[in-house]
């Protein structure tokens, strides 16, 4: 039956480089390319913020409170004396171990209960009501809650933004554990022998892994977001660490002699948010193609 | 002879308008009035574009880069999308294979036909009722009043399909294109279809183009029929003509592959062995409850016994919701049975709890129906094919290199182990899930619906590999089918499933042959072509068989 029958595959084409991949992705279209260099230069600041920081962001210096931007301070100085330019570098190294460090623990954590809620059935009604209250209250309520009764840290903060994204993980990593294992290959697994954690880590955990890494960059940026708020409203880390949700609470005050006090660490911070959410987009584009068809040039 | 309805001249379709990525290189086609052309070949050889193509329907991806389709004198292709949208149900109407996709889940049925109506015409209020009522007699429902107010999912696959061709024909299109409007449904809702569509296209003459794989339907339905493969026409002839002298090769191979329904020879039976399979009054309820705190039960298989010798083939045939496949899940212990028991070479598995099922699990395995979807695809063949294998202790290098010889075995080269499920052809990868079973040396094999999703091609070698396994390694296999040609060439024994309830049990000889029970009979009588020996070039002896 020459012509019908299924011939062996040929060699597959080499598929492109990682690094091509990588580029790709982030260099899609002129606003993601944009993003990613924005985004490169605030985490570069951020790493070589004591290389390139003209003054120390933390000693006070009362003789030069409330500078106008000048050679020396090019942002102005702030209600201490402190160079603004020099706050706001800083004050990305906060923003960034937090949103990074929220995005990391929020997925990880969801992904453990979602994997769980989704395969034992048993746990799920339990899991999902608790889910299912956690949701129901404000973030940034239960983030101010938590704080307050554990006193404000780093750590405190940390753990204070990542509890209140844990459940939207849970419940994406569910919905697509619940969907994969219906997948014939994971009955074919069933009827291997093949044990529960075997078929966990190794058939629906890489199912759960694009959405994640989406899901991802989207609770960086509202963590960093999150973190903001929370200084502002001072329930953050102490006002004198340089973050970017602090310099502004300070600066509120004296908007009228500096306004760069509030409007550069905001600017930064905005530009940081929206460069993540984009780059976020760009990744689900390129993992979900049904997505990139429908969306616009990027 | 008049004017063709539809006439498709030279035409190609090319990926992004690449000349040099052509789909479909160069298809003509003409249909008069009243007449079916049946558009015939394997995936891939551009029967759906072509159709797709004809209504401006093509994903943008997909360019006609050359040719015409002309539709009573009208050029469609460089018509304007708004003269397409015009002449869309007026002139040229479409149905598909899935009628529950294409309908509007949360419409009533009747609305939807109204709006073709609406659309396209200027009839209102209680006319427009009216004729919506009408055509709904017309393709033979039921209690149309009851109908007309019901939601797609209140209804069968088949009314459906009816409510669909309703729609098409409602108003009087000169071109119906059919798109496997059969494939998705039971053989029996099958027949009818098929014969509704010819009553409406001699009724209203019109012309219909109607794609398909199977041909069983092609012998049933069609006037002219042309072949495609790969993009290319192979030939175009009368049906009767093409099945008693096919003029090419391909179409030789194409009906060759087609199973015969006449049964195979049966096996000796052995006579003291331990069965493989012994099933005793196996049963599986599915237990709802209701709101005020009653059960409602729906028997989902019912009392089945059965027994299977090792180095033969039993199969279940049955139409959706017989039951079979909850069956071939409970020896599975996919699912867990209700009641009864099921004794895989001696050993009772059906009452052992899941935690403690591991050891028996090797003894069976199941091949299932998708292909694409029963293999991970981010796992490499090999590591696919030795989870089994490791999971009870085989170290990983042995298995390995077990796993290399059963590719050959199914006739893969070894060096598939390095590859991924996607580069590989339906038919390539249940042979890869096939190796995946085998590698676990079962005494009993449950081919769930395996071949139903490939080609008739690839079906035939498919079946002749499992039969070959079968004959060298002595395992048992359990066919679960809706196919009476595929269950008539592979199994020796037949086991006929109704609602849950087996119906029939016996040899495949005395059970297709001749059936005992009106269920049987009807099943065979609908089964497509069953007058044609497509294999041999000739009608089934003594038969003189209407075309048409």
């Amino acid at each position: 039956m020459t012509g019908l029958a299924d011939t062996p595959a040929s060699a597959p084409p080499a598929g492109p480089s990682l690094a091509s991949r990588l580029r790709a992705i982030f260099f899609a279209g002129p606003v993601t390319s944009i993003a990613t260099v924005m985004l490169f230069l605030i985490v570069a600041m951020a790493i070589f913020a004591p290389l390139i920081a003209p003054h120390d962001p933390i000693r006070l210096s009362p003789a030069t409170r409330l500078k106008p931007p000048s050679a020396e301070f090019l942002l102005g100085t702030d209600a201490y004396g402190r160079d603004l330019l020099s706050r706001v570098i800083y004050g990305a190294r906060i923003s960034l171990i937090v949103g990074v460090g929220a995005a990391v623990f929020a997925t990880f954590i969801g992904l453990v209960i979602g994997l769980a809620a989704g395969f034992f059935r048993r746990f799920d009604a339990i899991l999902m009501r608790i889910v299912d209250g956690l949701m129901a209250i404000p973030s940034i309520l239960l983030a101010i809650a938590i704080v307050a009764l554990s006193g404000a840290s780093l750590w405190t903060v940390l753990v204070a933004i990542t509890i209140p994204e844990v459940p939207r993980v849970v419940r994406l990593v569910r919905s697509v554990v619940l969907s994969a294992r219906e997948e014939p290959y994971v009955e074919a697994a069933i009827s291997l022998g093949s044990s529960t954690p075997r078929i966990l880590v190794r058939h629906l955990l890489p199912n759960t892994v694009p959405p994640l890494i989406v899901q991802g960059t989207y609770i960086c940026a509202s963590a960093i977001l999150v973190e903001a708020i929370l200084s502002f409203l001072g329930a953050g880390i102490n006002p004198e660490t340089p973050t970017w949700g602090n310099i502004m609470a300070e600066g509120r005050v004296y908007f009228p002699i500096n306004p760069g006090i509030i409007l550069w660490p905001g600017l930064v911070l905005s530009v940081a948010i929206l460069s993540i959410n984009l780059l976020g987009d760009a990744v689900r584009d390129a993992l979900d193609p049904r997505m990139a068809k429908r969306g616009i040039d990027r | 002879m008049s004017q063709p309805v539809l006439d498709v001249r030279d035409l190609r379709i090319a990926l992004n308008g690449d000349p040099d990525a052509q789909v479909v290189k160069g298809i003509d086609l003409k249909i008069h009035a009243g007449e079916t052309m049946c558009l015939v070949g394997e995936s891939g050889s551009g029967k759906s574009l072509t159709s797709l193509a004809t209504m401006g329907l093509l994903p943008s991806v997909l360019k006609p880069i050359a040719g015409s389709i002309s539709l009573g004198g009208e050029e469609l292709l460089t018509a304007s999308p708004r003269r397409l949208r015009q002449l869309r149900a007026t002139d040229m109407a479409m149905i598909f294979q899935e009628p529950m996709t294409a309908l509007n889940p949360v419409m009533r049925v009747g609305q939807q036909i109204a709006e073709v109506l609406d659309a396209h015409s200027s009839m209102v209020g209680s006319d427009r009722r009216k004729r919506v009522l009408e055509m709904m007699e017309h393709v033979h429902l039921p209690d149309v009043a009851r109908i007309y107010n019901s939601f797609p999912h209140q209804l069968s696959g088949g009314q459906r399909q009816r409510i669909m061709i309703a729609m098409a024909l409602v108003l009087k299109p000169r071109l119906l294109i059919a798109d496997e409007p059969t494939t998705a449904l039971d053989v029996t809702t099958q027949a009818q279809i098929l014969k509704l569509i010819r009553e409406l296209r001699e009724e209203q003459g019109t012309a219909v183009l109607f794609i398909t794989h199977d041909m069983g339907v092609v012998s049933e339905i069609a006037d002219d029929v042309t072949v495609l493969k790969l993009g290319e026409v192979m030939e175009v002839q009368k049906v009767d003509a093409l099945l008693r002298t096919p003029r090419t090769q391909y179409s030789r191979d194409l009906l060759k592959a087609v199973p015969s329904l006449i049964p195979r020879e049966p096996r000796p039976a052995l006579a003291d062995a331990v069965p493989a399979l012994e099933t005793k009054d196996l049963r599986k309820v599915y237990a709802t409850a209701t709101l005020f705190g009653g059960k409602k039960e729906t028997v989902a298989a019912k009392d089945v016994t059965l027994n299977l010798q090792p180095g033969r083939t039993l199969g279940i045939v049955g139409e959706s919701g017989s039951g079979k496949s909850t069956v071939a899940r409970c020896i599975v212990r996919l699912i867990e049975p209700t009641a009864g028991s099921v004794q895989v070479s001696g050993t009772e598995i059906a009452t052992i709890p899941q935690a403690q099922l591991k050891p028996h699990r090797k003894r069976v395995q199941i091949v299932f129906q998708d292909p694409f979807r029963s293999l991970n695809p981010r796992i490499e063949v090999g590591e696919s094919i030795i989870e089994g294998p490791t999971n009870f202790g085989v170290s990983r290098a042995d298995a390995m290199k077990r796993a290399r010889e059963l590719l050959e075995l199914v006739g893969l080269p070894a060096s598939a182990v390095d590859r991924f499920p996607h580069q590989f052809s339906g038919g390539q990868r249940q042979r890869i899930a096939i190796a995946r079973a085998l590698a676990m040396d079962p005494d009993l094999l449950v081919a769930d619906e395996a071949v139903s999703a490939l080609d008739v091609s690839v079906q035939d070698q498919v079946l002749k590999l499992l039969d070959e396994i079968q004959s060298r390694m002595g395992i048992a296999i359990l066919f679960i089918t809706h196919d009476l040609r595929v269950a008539a060439q592979i199994c020796d024994d037949v086991m006929v499933m109704q609602r849950g309830a087996v119906v029939e049990y016996g040899p495949a000889g005395e059970v297709l042959a001749n059936p005992r029970t009106d269920y049987t009979r009807t099943l065979i009588e609908a089964a497509p072509g069953r007058h044609w020996d497509f294999g041999a070039f000739r009608p089934v002896a003594g038969v003189e068989p209407a075309l048409g």
